[in-house]
Parts: C-alpha cells; sequence; structure tokens
C-alpha cells in the first residue's frame, strides 16, 4: 500500500477528478441544512441563469418539482456532497427554494397521514 | 405534479424517511424495490468527506470502495407529505450514514435472515441505544423459515414491546404491511410517551 498522503494520487482517484471539478474543489456547502431528505425545488422567478454552469442548470430543470437532495445527486449521478455544494449556489441566488426545516420526529397526525397513504399504495 | 399553496407561493413537501436496516444480503434493496414507486435510486457519498468517523480503513483504499452507496426509494404519500426508504450500507463499519440515515426517521424495519441471526445484532443495538422505534422483519427466503416469531425474539432476545413479523421482502404486499406494523408501533410509542 502507499503512504496514506499519496493514495489519491493512484489511478483509483480517476471518478473523483470530474465531482470536484464541478464544484471548483469545494467540499463544504454554505446552505448548512442540505440533510438527505431536505426538499427543494425550482423558485417560479429564476434569475438570469447564463452565469449558471450545465450542473447547475441540470439541478434546475430536475427541480421543476420538488425532489429530495438524494434523488437529485442520484439523477445526475454525482456524489452527495458534491450536490449540496451545488444547490447551496442556487438557493443563495435564490433560483431554488428549499424545506425549511432539519429533520424532525414526526407528530401523530403525520405518522396518521403515512399509514394512511402506505395502506392505500 | 405541481405544488401550489393556497396564496399561490411556491411550497415543497414534507419528507419523512424510514429505514430499512440488516445485516449484508438480509434483502433490504429488495424490500425498498417492492413498494417504492420508483425503481431503487443510489446515491453515494464520497468517503474523504465523512471518513473522520470510520473506525477501520483497512481495505477500503481500493478503487470500488472510497464511496458509501446508499439505495433508497420513494413513495409519494399526497401532495403535501413524500416517504423515503432508505437501505442502510451494506458493511457495518459505515456507522457515520446511519446517525444522518436514523436523524428524524419515523423508524425502522431490521430484516433478519435466521441462518444469519447474528448478522442483525449491530443494527438492533443501534436502534435500541438511540431509542429510534425499530420493529423485525424476518425475511422468509424459500424454505428458510425454521423458527417461529417466539424463537426469534428469544435468539436476538427482543424486548417484549419491540413487533416481530414474517415477510417475504420480495412481495409488495408483505412489504407493505410491515411498514405498516413499523409506522403503528412508533404511533403506539409515541402515545406511551405523552
Amino acid at each position: 500500500m502507499t503512504a496514506r498522503e499519496d493514495w489519491w494520487y493512484d489511478e483509483a482517484a480517476g471518478p473523483l477528478v470530474r465531482p470536484y471539478a464541478m464544484v471548483r474543489g469545494r467540499t463544504r456547502p454554505n446552505a448548512p441544512h442540505l440533510h438527505l431528505v431536505t426538499q427543494v425545488r425550482a423558485s417560479s422567478f429564476t434569475s438570469d441563469q447564463t452565469s449558471l454552469t450545465v450542473e447547475h442548470r441540470e439541478i434546475m430543470a430536475l427541480c421543476a418539482r420538488p425532489l429530495s437532495v438524494a434523488e437529485v445527486a442520484a439523477y445526475l449521478d454525482v456524489p452527495l456532497i458534491v450536490v449540496k455544494v451545488l444547490l447551496s449556489d442556487l438557493i443563495e441566488r435564490g433560483d431554488v427554494i428549499v424545506q425549511n426545516s432539519s429533520p424532525h420526529i414526526p407528530d401523530r397526525d403525520l405518522l396518521q397521514a403515512v399509514l394512511d397513504g402506505v395502506r392505500g399504495i | 405534479m405541481v405544488f401550489v399553496g393556497s396564496d399561490d407561493q411556491l411550497t415543497v413537501p414534507t419528507a419523512v424517511k424510514i429505514v430499512i436496516a440488516g445485516g449484508f444480503g438480509t434483502g433490504k434493496t429488495t424490500m425498498v424495490a417492492s413498494v417504492s414507486e420508483i425503481p431503487p435510486l443510489r446515491t453515494e457519498e464520497l468517503l474523504t468527506e465523512a471518513g473522520v468517523h470510520v473506525d477501520d480503513l483497512a481495505g477500503i483504499e481500493g478503487k470500488d470502495t472510497t464511496t458509501v452507496a446508499l439505495d433508497f426509494g420513494r413513495i409519494t404519500i399526497n401532495t403535501k407529505v413524500v416517504l423515503y426508504l432508505f437501505g442502510t450500507p451494506g458493511q457495518n463499519r459505515f456507522w457515520f450514514m446511519w446517525d444522518e440515515l436514523a436523524t428524524g426517521a419515523i423508524g425502522a424495519v431490521v430484516l433478519v435472515d435466521t441462518r444469519r441471526l447474528d448478522s442483525s445484532f449491530p443494527s438492533i443495538d443501534f436502534f435500541e441505544h438511540r431509542g429510534i422505534p425499530f420493529i423485525v422483519a424476518v425475511n422468509c427466503f424459500d424454505g428458510s423459515q425454521l423458527y417461529t416469531v417466539d424463537e426469534v425474539r428469544h435468539a436476538l432476545d427482543l424486548d417484549e414491546a419491540i413487533p416481530v413479523m414474517l415477510c417475504d421482502a420480495r412481495d409488495r404486499e408483505s412489504s407493505k404491511a410491515v411498514l405498516v406494523g413499523l409506522i403503528q408501533h412508533s404511533m403506539n410509542r409515541l402515545e406511551a410517551a405523552v
């Protein structure tokens, strides 16, 4: 095995280059409250999109309907952390709106709705 | 699907989640697939981001294991609520992902294969210690149901309050019944706590 500090630079590191290039090396999203199931969707009034990257625009297209952060990552086929950084950019611009809550334990009414929903599928 | 509030503002639905846990090969993704409205999706977390919590780096420097894959499905409950089903990562060393998965979850289904009961111990310990509602579902692979519910409960040393169900993870109605059982268990726990 190569030394620990070197092991990202062998051939196994290949697939990791592109996702990080996509976010220009950033690995920490500015929007802190993006969890796996946090719902995001494109806002109705989007700003000028000419400065957006292809990936940003793909997210905008995907988010025409509400989706979770995990779904956006899966459809875009990029790691979660990359999608969180890209979504942060769009949230800061006001192009994407986000569910304004962290994961909380569902209350009785919500559980009842989920129970009815699962029985109905 | 359009979610428009009464004031014409765009809204986003409330998301809830259920964790499908269990040892390797117990049928977690099979159960997700049998009830999900979409084919299970896969998302990946890079190990470099979360790796500080990894307790064992041996063997994960290879190309195939530099990411942790999560399989998940979706059930749209109504226009305001959407349920996500997450299978836990197969290898128990990825505990950091379990924490994010379990936070705010309705609860967890621990899938058990009676041929490898011990592979479900870490999952049961995890949810017990964090006080997260869970039920045990014995996945009856063809001809593998050698034990009764009581025998499984005893072998797993489960509290009487934890429901144990038999299921076939490939069967939609059977998996639905397991989810219903978990949600009812969570509701009972909520009422008992009031």
